[in-house]
């Protein structure tokens, strides 16, 4: 079984477009979005929700006012600005961190357990897809990630599925780290811009950091081709290897709007252009597992 | 005054939005708070003053006191000290520096030291950018003031970094955050303590599932916002049917044109390349203004 | 002499699992009695530090030697801090690992085998 994640660094790339392409293409395989701040995937693929669960991760202190007695000790040691002048907590400032907790002289805080978010086992038109929802303004999302990547690998052993297909996320901390671990391949998908190219050489670093082999795509290319081509001459030069371009193309949109992947939608040249992107993928895929 | 620019998907023009505000009016800062993907210093191209690492504080152990009875393992929550019979590992980056284990070490034994997990650099729009204003126009740019976070490669913690970047918040002047994308915590992080947040979308379904999204946060938030509405015409009209649904104004709309998508490939800021966007902008701040302090 | 070796069940005849942090037993035994207990892995679903926390929860155990697929880079500085030789590397049944360590068939590692987080997903 082989795990492909899709990445881009920037947002707005066409990270989700070309996943989606990928779930029409790919045989056996199990689909997981791990954009779980913002996903985006399930519009394109319409699941049918089968399994839903509680994602709980994570403390937060709450304190009972009955015992306590407002010396302020936990208001002094707390480094995140969570305890409030009127000795309740900012349950959005508070890390979970139990420091007040266990320093409190008269136990007047306990930690609970927060409910972070849902995840979800979904039947879709191209097979399985694990996806979630963090809820607002929670963090912990990288370790929602590295759950569903988990529940998408027993999923995908189930069935002895080929591929994991996985949606990740925008930049590069905690939830980036979490889609790009122990992947065999990771696929940036970029844009002919500054930031693009800004963004995909952080990208990159974190994937090369982390020992992850790393194939690029050029969205939208014809946008700016001189830009294209400075993005070229980058990954000559870090030696990750061009997959393909794509056109800016109104298909995708439109495509988008219709809620399918560019596959089903057109035949046109991106669909050309991301099938070839596929084949190659599948290409280095196979090969990088015995580099 | 402190505007925040923020939106659910990335890639919606958050950077074009917030950068083009600040080179439109007058006495304005910029705080890039993307440290994940900062971006607004490729449209400014700040001369960067001061350049300071940012550090978190994370345990050091010192062993001739340590009796291994392994209190501090059991305090963290976050699972970064390994206590053995006869040696104690600290594990710093998965350290959050709450402080927990120094403070309640009984021996005394656990003092903290900085670990650095990115830069936040200080600076202001320098002369040497691509600029087609005449000399008036430039006299509103050239006191714009610029901040920015960058997180180290390999980093996982972003709230910290965010944190320092906010330190620089001037009263005095219109604060313009960039923020990153997303509903988590960096993005909390950053919009907190806003006067006003303007959320930019584009009209396509990604575009509005994660518009509704930011929605819940800011209002979870209690912040006021409107809608920017980028890249309009692209897609369909089911965005303006949401904000009409909901009660939510639409304060600009920036038309889906080439020449503003080969400018922002090229690192130029949209009302740099089209200056008759500038008034657009100007206009903008007065609503928000207006709504915020009528 | 006691080794330790992460398995996929908790019988001799079980497989290998190939992780260290988070898979899914432990089983203990005793090279020369051929006595084996299989500890569940209390940290199999931890949430991070899976590897620092199997590390700290085998040293506790007199373990002369550690038998796996993988290790991550925390775990080996535990287990290497508290004396515990790692070998990696190791796949098939926990009786034949066992039986080809008695025989002197395995030489341990100096330094981890995969990146950090390898075994999360």
């Amino acid at each position: 079984m082989k795990q492909i994640v899709v990445i881009s660094g920037k947002g707005g790339t066409g990270k989700t477009v070309i996943t989606g392409a990928f779930a029409s293409l790919a045989k056996s395989k199990v689909m997981a979005d791990c954009d779980v701040d913002a996903a985006d995937l399930h519009l394109l693929l319409k699941p049918r929700i089968k399994e839903r669960h509680q994602f709980r991760s994570g403390l937060t202190a709450v304190i009972n006012k009955d015992k306590c007695t407002g010396c302020g000790l936990c208001s002094e040691l707390c480094r995140f600005n969570a305890v409030e002048e009127n000795f309740s907590i900012d349950s959005i400032s508070c890390e979970g961190c139990a420091f007040c907790s266990y320093a409190c002289p008269v136990k007047a805080i306990e930690m609970k357990e927060n409910i972070a978010g849902e995840w979800f086992i979904s039947d879709t038109r191209f097979g399985s897809l694990v996806h979630a929802k963090l809820g607002i303004a929670e963090e912990n999302s990288g370790k929602l990630v590295a759950l569903v990547r988990k529940k998408a690998k027993e999923t995908a052993e189930k069935i002895n599925a080929e591929y994991i297909i996985i949606d990740g996320s925008p930049g590069i901390g905690c939830a980036v780290i979490a889609s790009i671990s122990g992947v065999d391949c990771a696929l940036v998908v970029t844009e002919p811009s500054l930031s693009g190219l800004h963004d995909a050489d952080r990208v990159i670093k974190v994937a090369k950091y982390f020992k992850i082999p790393v194939k690029l795509v050029v969205n939208k290319y014809d946008l700016n081709v001189d830009m294209t081509e400075k993005i070229e001459e980058y990954c000559r030069k870090e030696g990750v290897s061009v997959i393909g371009k794509i056109r800016f193309d109104k298909d995708i949109v439109r495509s988008m709007v219709d809620g399918k992947t560019i596959i089903e939608y057109s035949t046109g040249e991106s669909t050309e252009r991301v099938k070839a992107i596929w084949e190659r993928l599948r290409e280095c895929s196979s090969k990088d597992a015995f580099d | 005054m402190i505007i925040s620019v923020a939106s659910g998907k990335g890639g919606t023009g958050k950077t074009t939005v917030a950068v083009s505000l600040a080179l439109s009016i007058s006495n304005a800062k910029i705080l890039d708070c993307d440290v994940e993907e900062p971006n607004a210093h490729i449209f400014i191209k700040p001369e960067i003053r001061i350049k300071k690492p940012v550090f978190i504080p994370v345990p050091e152990v010192d062993k001739s006191k340590c009796n291994f009875c392994g209190r501090c393992s059991q305090v963290c929550v976050y699972k970064a000290i390994a206590v053995l019979k006869k040696d104690i590992l600290i594990f710093k980056e998965l350290c959050h520096g709450c402080g927990a284990c120094s403070y309640l070490c009984p021996q005394g034994a656990i003092k903290e030291v900085d670990r650095e997990i990115g830069v936040v650099e200080i600076g202001r729009k320098g002369n040497n950018s691509i600029s087609s204003f005449d000399s008036a126009q430039d006299s509103h740019t050239a006191s714009l003031q610029f901040v920015h976070g960058k997180l180290n490669i390999g980093e996982a913690m972003a709230p910290p970094l965010i944190r320092v970047v906010k330190e620089s918040i001037d009263k005095n002047m219109v604060n313009i955050i960039d923020a990153p994308p997303g509903t988590s915590s960096p993005v909390i992080e950053s919009v907190k303590g806003s006067d006003f947040c303007i959320l930019v979308t584009e009209p396509t379904p990604f575009g509005l599932n994660d518009l509704i999204l930011a929605v819940e946060v800011l209002r979870k938030l209690n912040l006021p916002f409107g809608v920017v509405i980028n890249r309009s015409g692209l897609g369909d009209n089911k965005t303006d049917k949401y904000c009409k649904k909901e009660n939510i104004s639409i304060l600009m709309r920036i038309p889906f044109r080439k020449e503003i998508a080969l400018a922002y490939s090229r690192g130029i800021s949209m009302v740099e390349a089209l200056p008759e966007y500038r008034k657009d902008f100007q206009k903008l701040f007065e609503r928000i203004k207006d709504r915020k302090f009528s | 002499m006691k080794v330790c070796i992460t398995s996929q069940g908790d019988k001799l005849d079980s497989a290998i699992d190939p992780r260290f942090g988070r898979c899914q037993y432990f089983i203990i035994a005793d090279t020369e009695s051929e006595d084996f207990e299989a500890v569940p892995n209390p940290n199999m679903d931890s949430m991070g530090g899976a590897g620092i926390q199997s590390g700290q929860f085998i040293s506790e155990k007199e373990i002369k030697a550690v038998l796996t697929g993988n290790v991550g880079p925390n775990a080996y500085q535990t287990l290497n801090a508290a004396g515990v030789l790692v070998i990696t590397g190791v796949s098939g049944r926990v009786r034949d690992a066992i039986q080809k360590y008695k025989n002197g068939e395995f030489k341990s590692t100096d330094g981890p085998s995969v990146g950090s987080k390898f075994g999360t997903a």
